[in-house]
């Protein structure tokens, strides 16, 4: 990779007690990337994720986030500028959409005004409507709207980095669609670095510009569609054959709908 | 009479605005403590599960001891804590009333505050914990935003359980001298007045309902995320204590205050008092309701101004003095005794109230027992019944033992029903007071001390150090020095412990006066 990488993994690794979740992972992800990381439940992604903004902290080597060492960033300031999109929103059931989305602005002493205005013009962003949601409680939204505003959340502090896990697993199919799209047009719209947690290899393929797999632990493969399917890892083929079954299978029961 | 015309309804009601505020007073004042010492004890513990457990132990053992039991264990603990902040800083403070009623009160409340705190706290879904740190919450900014609002309804909740408990509890606060709507109640009791005991009772139960009722309307507010039941809740709270302490706090509050232990003589003698105080232009108010020892303590203390006690009974227990003197001898000892303590003993009364045995009329007849001497003979069939004092006191052992009484049985019963039980069978002796009228009223006998095992009970005024110098309350006092004899007592006695309109301690207290204000 020519330019330096907005976050770089080195040899990183991770027990919680006897299991070992993340085993020597070394990965780069370069700026303005759209990064998926895939695996089933207990490959260890989640908590390479949770370790880029030292959720949890790492027992052995390594992690930059824009060239710094984060073992030396304070934990606090560094998740305050990296934007974050929980599975199932995560979002704070007392607080309205507007106050959930305003936190970490909050957190960083920006004006009530500035807040305000800021709110606004994200939830325009995430195409949620302004003097309908605004007042409202995560109880009275939709799961997508919820997702929207989590999204809206990640982004208020202007982050460089968006880290999501799982973001919308817990989806109806159309509005799943309709959230990656939306999101992948933010991602390019505001120059964002992306990494993106999901156990959908179709999504991944759909949304991200590299996909890293991950296996107990471990790192097998990494790259663009097309080079993971130069993969000599049985895993990472498997995995790539289930979406190109499906579009097969699919193409043969919606004739009309031509080839995707 | 009907039960809703009797005019000791309007009695009561006009005791209300003091009762209920200095109620609300100790409550609100023990469930801040409560709050302010548990909120940050379960805040500290969350996440420490030793010392978590340790805090609800103790907080459950406290639970387990009774309420009248804890607040009267209070009372020797700050009269010690007192004693040694007057021995190492010079200052001493009341251990009498307010202070221990609000401690033990405070410490009852503990347990619910305690438990909800912990558990609102740790039943806080997980993955909004770590939301709140990926947003870049401090840990502090995430208790104070995120965990505190959300365990705020599971919090409330054990809040609205201590304040109910601490409402009912403080009537229990009487006896150490704090008044509250358990004046009623202990009042009632003692003088038979069940016009008082269900007003009381009436009283605390609606108070605790409606406080009740508004914590969970403010709790379901909170749980619901409805604002309007929240601000209703709180107004509601905002008003009520409001009611209830403005009237009290508006008074000013007389100079004396006369005390009064626990039974009816008592409370007859104290109103008898702050009426000749007051005709005598000295504003007085009446105490009632304090443990024997208490009403010693609250004296030399200073908390009482003045209250009538016993000859016999300051010779046992304050002077510790097990030996026996002629009558005058030993109030003069006594009153040498007293003055070293600044204690004025000011003089008798006239009467005297001694602990009696007691037995039918008939029954001594038949079984020939004149005096104790006779009866020790019978002692082996035969049961007694006494206050709940009398046993551990010394006057009982030098009966015993000058007499040389073996009972088959012995009970601890309230004064007011052994008369009855002994009447009835049901018991075959009492230890009874030689001034009371239920002596007369059930047709029983005293039975005569040849020995004089028993020190005499003259009636003595006692004046707190700070009155010494006094010589207006002295002056107000005289007409009732060596004027109350036993007769008129013991007729007093009898009609305070009546159950009509006539038997409250005030009317009594006026029919005793016409009585006495003559000679």
């Amino acid at each position: 990779m020519a330019s330096k990488p907005v976050i770089g993994y080195a040899q990183v690794a991770k027990n919680f007690g006897s299991v070992v979740a993340v085993n020597g992972v070394s990965l780069d992800v370069a700026e303005g990337e759209f990064l998926a990381i895939v695996g089933g439940s207990g490959s260890g992604k989640t908590t390479l994720l949770r370790l880029t903004n030292r959720l949890i902290e790492a027992d052995r080597g390594t992690i930059t986030v824009e060239g710094e060492d984060i073992s030396h960033v304070d934990p606090v300031a560094l998740r305050r500028r990296i934007g974050y999109v929980f599975q199932s929103g995560g979002l704070f059931p007392h607080l309205s959409v507007t106050d959930n989305i305003g936190i970490t602005p909050k957190l960083l002493g920006i004006p009530e005004k500035e807040i305000a205005a800021r709110v606004d013009e994200l939830l325009d962003l995430v195409r949620l409507d302004r003097t309908q949601h605004r007042d409202r409680l995560p109880q009275d939204l939709s799961g997508g709207q919820r997702q929207r505003v989590g999204v809206a959340r990640a982004l208020a502090a202007r982050p460089r980095i968006v880290l999501m896990d799982e973001p919308f697993g817990a989806l109806d199919p159309l509005t799943r669609d309709a959230l990656g799209e939306d999101y992948r047009a933010l991602h390019h719209k505001l120059r964002l670095t992306t990494v993106m947690i999901t156990h959908d290899m179709t999504e991944a393929i759909l949304l991200a510009d590299r996909i890293a797999v991950m296996r107990a632990g471990k790192l097998l493969a990494q790259g663009t569609p097309a080079e993971l399917g130069r993969s000599d890892d049985a895993y990472v083929l498997e995995l790539l054959r289930t979406p190109r079954r499906q579009v097969a299978r699919l193409n043969e029961r919606l004739p009309q709908g031509g080839a995707a | 009479m009907s039960l809703i015309s009797d005019p000791r309804w309007g009695e009561a009601l006009s005791h209300l605005p003091d009762y209920l505020g200095n109620h609300v007073r100790v409550s609100l004042a023990a469930l801040a403590l409560g709050l302010i010492v548990s909120l940050p004890l379960a805040i500290l513990c969350r996440n420490r599960p030793v010392a978590r457990n340790i805090l609800l132990a103790l907080a459950s053992i406290v639970q387990t001891v009774p309420g009248l039991a804890l607040l009267a264990l209070f009372y020797p603990l700050l009269l010690l804590a007192a004693s040694v902040t007057l021995a190492w800083f010079g200052v001493a403070f009341s251990a009498f009333g307010f202070l221990p009623a609000m401690l033990a009160l405070a410490l009852y409340s503990m347990l619910p505050v305690l438990r909800n705190g912990i558990t609102g706290l740790n039943g806080i879904d997980p993955a909004l914990l770590e939301a709140a740190q990926g947003v870049g919450m401090t840990p502090r900014q995430s208790l104070v935003m995120v965990e505190l609002p959300l365990a705020l309804p599971v919090m409330m909740a054990g809040i609205r359980t201590a304040a109910v408990w601490v409402i009912g509890t403080a009537t229990l606060s009487t006896p150490i001298g704090q008044t509250s709507l358990g004046n009623y109640i202990f009042a009632g009791l003692q003088t038979q007045n069940w016009v008082f005991v269900l007003f009381g009772c009436f009283a605390s139960a609606v108070l605790a309902l409606a406080v009740d009722q508004l914590l969970g309307l403010i709790e379901t507010g909170l749980r619901n995320r409805n604002r309007l039941r929240t601000t209703l809740g709180g107004v509601g709270i905002a008003a009520l204590v409001a009611a209830t302490l403005v009237p009290s706090l508006g008074r000013s509050s007389p100079a004396y205050v006369v005390g009064a232990k626990t039974f009816a003589e008592q409370y007859v003698l104290s109103a008898l008092i702050r009426d000749r105080l007051a005709a005598a232009g000295l504003p007085a108010t009446t105490r009632s309701g304090l443990g024997s020892n208490v009403a010693f303590e609250a004296l030399k203390a200073g908390d009482i101004d003045l209250y009538v006690d016993y000859s016999g009974t300051l010779w046992a227990n304050q002077l510790h003095r097990t030996d026996i003197k002629p009558r005058k001898e030993l109030i003069d000892e006594l009153k040498t005794a007293l003055a070293k303590q600044n204690i004025t003993l000011l003089g008798e009364l006239g009467f005297e109230n001694a602990y009696a045995l007691v037995m039918p009329r008939k029954r001594a007849e038949a079984l020939g027992i004149h005096s104790v001497a006779d009866l020790a003979a019978h002692t082996a069939g035969l049961s007694i019944a006494a206050d709940y004092e009398f046993f551990s006191r010394p006057e009982w052992a030098a009966l015993r033992d000058a007499y040389g009484l073996a009972f088959r049985a012995q009970r601890q019963m309230q004064p007011d029903f052994m008369y009855a039980a002994v009447a009835s069978g049901e018991v075959d002796v009492i230890a009874g007071y030689t001034s009371d009228g239920l002596i007369a009223k059930y047709d029983l006998v005293t039975l005569d001390d040849p020995k004089n095992a028993i020190p005499p009970y003259d009636a003595i005024l006692l004046l707190a150090p700070k009155r010494a110098g006094d010589d207006r309350l002295k002056a107000a006092l005289k007409p009732l020095l060596e004027r109350i004899d036993i007769a008129d007592m013991r007729e007093a006695n009898l009609r305070a412990s009546g159950n009509d309109a006539n038997s409250s301690p005030d009317v009594v207290a006026k029919w005793l006066w016409e009585k006495v204000g003559k000679r």
